[in-house]
């Protein structure tokens, strides 16, 4: 696709806002609110985190300041895409009573069309990942479907890594080569800011046609490559190689022990894992007991509730459910999905009160095997 | 229903099913047979199992109890044991429950023709097993032999007394029930199931075996089969986990690798033997 490329001037942003939107697009980006970055609608590129940073470490995020232009200089959103596609709460059905028995009416509002605005390889690859989780098997979420089918999905590709950031171990990131409606790369250079694209759809290929655009220029080009390159070299976090064999290995590990003294159960790490798909129904009645309800929300396995069958729950201690969240995640994922169900964003890490790092448990494991 | 038309229509819609007759089989436990409102048939395959759903308390995985050659009704047998099981029990002939379903893989019956087939229950576990038992028996011919073992807690705690005892008539069916502690009248057997095993009399080189009980029962259970001499390829279990969709999205029944929901409930036991030892898995 390199014919597609071309060079978008800062001061042309806007006009991608604004065909979106024409299009029908609820348009989501990053936005600095409540001290961290979020994926939020925007209207425009005023709605970016300007000269934002954002500093992470096990158990740490703020927000900095990069004192630049950069619109994208921060390493990624607090949370992925998956609550704008797999919302946290949703109302599936209501019933009434009626006779002695009762009447059920779907929820048949209409999902809403997203075109989300710099996502990182990370968030795109944990897509993938929630694709084949809700779509590749013999059911399919038609929430997700649509959503999912509905969006337009405009990469910002990395300049640097975060802290917590493991990407390249995973290989998620951090290029992206397919799956995207447009792919920028930010490049400011003194007073030059201008946004090198490129189409990876029929899609991405139609907006960029109505872009105020000029030719990339070799300079651009090699710019946005040595940023990626950049942000691969600069990851301080790796996941050790064969990680899914050594942890199915591993079950009765000691280690288990070691990693529940520390987890604290919380839940934070399923909360902000991109592809972590869990969920549970809560069925509710009014007052009255004529009208009930069913919605399904985010659930977490580090909950007593999430195993419960009569007589107890099967993972008790704190043990078992974080090696429940771990194996799942990196190994019996594997055989579920064909594809590891971690992409290296980190931010198990970062949200982690007390800072356990998926990459040094895995590593611990390592060594004790 | 099969597969491909169930991923046609939403698997987590429900739909109303009207309580057609309800008989108590213990002192917690009850057996209800329900209809399709406004009409229509129900197919599934031995157990499979439905999520259950009573109005506005929640819903719940039984797995179905009855006649799969039956198409007019569903039979569940359930024991009163949570906050929506004793919703459901508290309801009447004439009330409606929501069903989803049926789900999950099979016990292998068909595959099983030609051989031996062991029943081995424990508790509430016959209910899954019913529907396997009412197929062999249907097929009868298709066998060498056929034989049911269960163990319950008490005399007064054996599931489906009246059917244990009909099968038990018939010539070409070995029925051994044992209960766990006597009470005066019982001249049956006494202690666990699994010593029912020993002189079962099957052929182990050609048998299939089903199990479904307790988990501390069926892990002692197949210990018993295994030191019978059946392979491990040859024994199937069902398993129960906490469930919310039934359909492999929710994430709750995973055990290992596998969902209970959509790889199981009945699982090869050579294909999950390890994951049998691991504590809290």
């Amino acid at each position: 696709m390199a014919n597609s490329q071309a060079v978008i001037d800062r001061r042309d942003l806007g006009t991608l806002f604004t065909l979106l939107t024409e299009e029908g697009y609820q348009v989501i980006g990053p936005r600095a609110e409540d001290g961290a970055i979020l994926y939020a609608p925007v209207s425009g590129p005023d709605d970016l985190p300007r000269g934002m940073g954002d500093e992470e470490e096990g158990g740490h995020y703020r927000l900095s300041n990069r004192n630049d232009a950069q619109l994208f200089g921060h390493t990624k959103a607090v949370q992925g895409l998956k609550a704008h596609l797999y919302p946290a709460r949703q109302k599936l059905w209501s019933a009434e009573k009626a006779g002695h028995g009762f009447r059920v009416v779907k929820d048949s509002t209409p999902q809403p069309r997203y075109a989300f605005i710099g996502v990182r390889a990370c968030e795109l690859a944990a897509m993938f990942i929630q694709d084949k989780v809700f779509e590749g098997g013999p059911y399919t979420d038609k929430g997700y479907a649509e959503r999912r089918k509905n969006s337009f999905i405009a990469v910002v590709t990395c300049n640097h890594a975060g802290n917590a950031c493991f990407c390249a171990s995973q290989k998620t990131g951090p290029d992206v080569s397919e799956g995207f409606d447009l792919k920028l790369a930010e490049i400011l250079d003194g007073s030059r800011h201008v946004f090198l694209a490129e189409a990876g759809s029929e899609k991405g290929r139609a907006v960029l046609e109505r872009l105020p655009k000029q030719a990339a220029e070799e300079g651009d080009k090699n710019a946005a490559a040595a940023q990626i390159d950049a942000a691969a070299k600069g990851q301080k976090r790796a996941m050790i190689a064969g990680v899914a064999d050594l942890l199915a290995a591993n079950l009765e590990s000691p280690h288990w022990e070691d990693v529940a003294k520390r987890c604290m159960s919380c839940g934070n790490c399923t909360m902000v894992c991109p592809t972590c798909f869990c969920s549970t129904v809560e069925d509710t009645t009014d007052l009255s007991g004529l009208k009930a309800e069913r919605s399904r929300k985010w659930d977490s396995c580090f909950s007593i509730d999430y195993s419960y069958i009569h007589g107890g729950s099967v993972r008790n201690t704190g043990a078992s459910r974080y090696r429940q969240w771990m194996t799942h995640k990196l190994s019996h994922w594997v055989k579920q999905f064909g594809h590891s169900g971690c992409v290296g964003c980190g931010r198990c890490i970062i949200w982690c009160p007390v800072g356990i790092d998926i990459t040094a448990e895995a590593k611990a494991i390592g060594k004790g095997a | 229903m099969n597969v491909a038309m169930q991923a046609q229509a939403d698997p987590m819609d429900i739909r109303p099913f009207r309580i057609e007759k309800i008989r108590k089989e213990l002192a917690d436990s009850f057996t209800m047979e329900l209809v399709p409102e406004g009409g229509g048939s129900f197919s599934f395959k031995p157990g499979q199992f439905n999520m259950l759903y009573t109005f506005g308390a929640g819903e719940v995985p039984i797995s179905i109890s009855g006649d799969p050659s039956d198409s007019s009704k569903i039979v569940h047998t359930i024991r009163r044991v949570g906050a929506v099981t004793q919703a459901i029990g508290n309801l009447s002939e004439g009330m409606a429950v929501g069903i989803r379903g049926p789900f999950g893989k099979p016990w292998p019956v068909e595959e099983a023709f030609g051989s031996d087939l062991v029943i081995l229950a424990g508790g509430l576990g016959l209910a899954p097993l019913r529907p396997a038992i009412y197929m062999a028996l249907a097929n009868r011919h298709r066998f060498g032999k056929v034989v049911l073992l269960y163990g319950s807690r008490s005399p007064s705690e054996i599931l489906f007394p009246k059917e244990l005892e009909k099968w038990r008539g018939r010539f070409d069916t070995k029925v051994r029930v044992t209960v766990d502690r006597a009470e005066p009248g019982w001249g049956g057997h006494v202690g666990v199931v699994t010593k029912l095993v020993k002189g079962a009399g099957f052929d182990p080189m050609h048998t299939t075996a089903f199990v479904c009980g307790p988990e501390i029962m069926m892990r002692y259970g197949i210990q018993a089969l295994e030191q019978a001499g059946i392979d491990r390829s040859g024994i199937y279990v069902s398993m129960e986990r906490n469930m919310k969709c039934g359909i492999g999205l929710c994430g709750h029944c995973q055990w290992g690798a596998p969902f209970v929901c959509k790889d199981g409930p009945v699982f090869r036991f050579d294909e999950v033997a390890d994951a049998f030892t691991v504590r809290e898995l």
